[in-house]
């Protein structure tokens, strides 16, 4: 796997950092349309994952090894 | 007398029936050859994927038990949407990795790959029937989603606990399953997801207005859920942060250690597909946590039930039209006959090539009779599990499941990426890992009289209420470690690596 290539899968680690630490986003406010804090951060974070899944596999899809 | 729901469910489910039988034809492969009836010839490309692995990841039951766990218990049921969100980089960086070793040795299943990274026939059948005892608790409870679909259609097909209506339904499950292998699935699971698209959406846009919009809903709820004889919230209570997060992330490290993820990974055409699958999946993962948040709707619109398993036909019963009900209903049930399929056919071929077979690299032809039948072997065990016992056992067996299923990671995630555990310390930790994860269960057994997930382990003055799967990988992880150490300096044969850095790109 080529160096640079290795360093977009760092990007992968958003995910784990945004979504593992409850006390960040247990919370009623800010509320969106009516759904708690708690439920549409977490939801956001299925788009946005998704998301840098797409990024790191268009930036890497020429290096073979990964 | 028919009405029309009834028709429009007992038309979909016989449609799809047709479908799994004609799926035999698809592609015009020879059958008999192992890879073509139990992968599909290793030939979907990104969109048949998409399907299959979305209809076998997001199970009837997982659509029926999400929202009963946010009715029953809260806040804390949610745990199931970070889980299938951060399940997605896993797939991408491990998955993909074992697709191509898979393709390019022919690997049917994971404990194949032990097999040749390792040499160990021992670890290899510890692999195997880890796989095995994980997955027939997870057949059984998607008879455990579509009971409650029948349940409320009633009449005959609620008549003697449902027993007449399941049956059949597993004969013919079983029979196309025999016949076409994981073609069926694959057929089905367009069906199968397109169902579950049309109903989820309809019932975020319809349910949620009808009872006065998220914000009453909510705060409804927090009132229903506070009163409860266990106090529950629509916040976590910080006692619950570390079980949450602990829950989240050890479950989406088993997910895809499942013998019917790996069925179904290894049956696309190319790891590409599989990386172009982790981005397009989470898709799925939105519809659950839509689906999750039905639970609350059941609080707020004031169901009333024992079983947290009936609320999501009895929401469809309540606001929609009987023919639309009819459709969700076919969605649950379709939507349990296709990982169902999936999941007999990853334990029948761990069965016949870990462990009935000779340990031999070659395929003996009659592989693909031994499986077929197997799969028939499967589903029968299931259906009697489900008929026998009470369904607790089916959801605890699960329970217990998902923690022994976490006990391969090591040889098998880890395996792909390294070689450096010895082969015996693998086997040690894995065997440490299931009596700790089993002992634990157990203790909150004789504390609360009920199998949990989360066990509370004391540390000096504090308790950490923790995932059970996750402190007994830590467990199993350790003693690996630790005995590969002393193996390797006690100079003992770490056995033969029959794969090539090459066979991993």
């Amino acid at each position: 796997m080529k160096r640079r290539a290795w360093y977009w899968l760092l990007l992968l680690l958003l995910p784990f950092a945004g979504t593992l630490w409850p006390p960040f986003y247990d919370r009623l406010e800010p509320s969106f349309y009516g759904l708690p804090f708690f439920y549409w951060y977490q939801l956001l974070w299925v788009v946005l994952t998704s998301a840098l899944l797409g990024i790191v596999l268009l930036a890497t899809r020429k290096s073979d090894a990964l | 007398m028919l009405s029309s729901g009834l028709i429009i469910f007992l038309v979909l489910v016989l449609g799809v029936t047709a479908m799994g039988f004609l799926a035999a034809n698809w592609g015009r492969a020879n059958l008999q050859h192992f890879e073509e009836w139990a992968l599909g010839g290793r030939r979907f490309g990104t969109l048949v994927s998409w399907f299959l692995l979305g209809g076998d990841l997001y199970t009837a039951y997982t659509f029926v038990a999400v929202p009963a766990l946010v009715y029953g218990a809260g806040a804390i049921g949610f745990f199931a949407v970070p889980y299938a969100t951060i399940a997605y980089p896993v797939v991408f960086i491990v998955l993909a990795r074992f697709w191509s070793v898979a393709k390019r040795r022919g690997y049917i299943t994971s404990a194949d790959f032990v097999r040749d990274r390792y040499g160990d026939r021992t670890l290899e059948i510890c692999v195997a029937l880890t796989g095995v005892l994980a997955a027939l608790p997870y057949v059984a409870l998607q008879l455990v989603g579509m009971r409650a679909v029948f349940v409320q259609i009633g009449g005959i097909f609620a008549a003697g606990g449902s027993f007449v209506a399941l049956a059949v339904a597993f004969a013919i499950l079983g029979a196309y399953t025999y016949t076409s292998g994981l073609r069926a699935p694959a057929a089905i699971a367009f069906v199968k997801d397109a169902l579950i698209y049309v109903t989820v959406i309809a019932a975020i846009v319809v349910i949620p207005a009808a009872l006065g919009g998220w914000g009453h809903i909510f705060s409804v709820a927090q009132t229903a859920l506070a009163a409860r004889k266990t106090p529950a919230g629509i916040l976590l209570s910080p006692g619950a942060y570390f079980a949450y997060a602990t829950m989240a992330f050890g479950s989406c490290l088993s997910l895809f250690i499942y013998p019917h993820s790996i069925t179904s990974i290894l049956a696309a055409k190319s790891s590409f597909v599989i990386k172009r699958n982790a981005a397009l999946l989470p898709a799925y993962s939105l519809l659950l946590g839509f689906l999750a948040l039905l639970g609350f709707c059941a609080i707020a619109a004031g169901i009333v039930t024992k079983d947290g398993n009936q609320i999501v036909p009895m929401l469809f019963a309540r606001y929609f039209p009987d023919w639309f009900a009819g459709v969700a209903d076919a969605a649950i049930v379709i939507g349990a006959l296709v990982p169902a399929a999936i999941m007999a056919i990853g334990a029948a071929n761990l069965l016949t090539s870990n462990v009935l077979n000779q340990f031999t690299p070659q395929r003996p032809p009659s592989e693909t009779r031994t499986a077929k039948a197997l799969t028939l072997v499967v589903c029968a065990a299931a259906l009697i599990f489900v008929v026998e016992l009470p369904v607790q056992y089916a959801i605890t067996l699960q329970l217990l499941g998902g923690a022994w299923m976490l006990q391969i990671f090591p040889t098998f995630a880890l395996g792909l990426f390294t070689r450096w555990f010895h082969p015996k310390a693998l086997l040690l930790g894995w065997a440490c890992g299931m009596i700790a994860g089993t002992g634990m269960a157990y203790e909150t057994f004789v504390a609360t009289g009920k199998f949990q997930a989360n066990f509370p382990l004391p540390l000096g003055s504090v308790t950490l209420l923790g995932f059970i799967a996750l402190y007994a990988l830590l467990v199993n992880l350790a003693v690996a470690a630790l005995a590969t150490l002393a193996l390797t300096a006690a100079k003992v044969g770490a056995g033969t690596d029959a794969t090539v850095a090459g066979d991993y790109a």
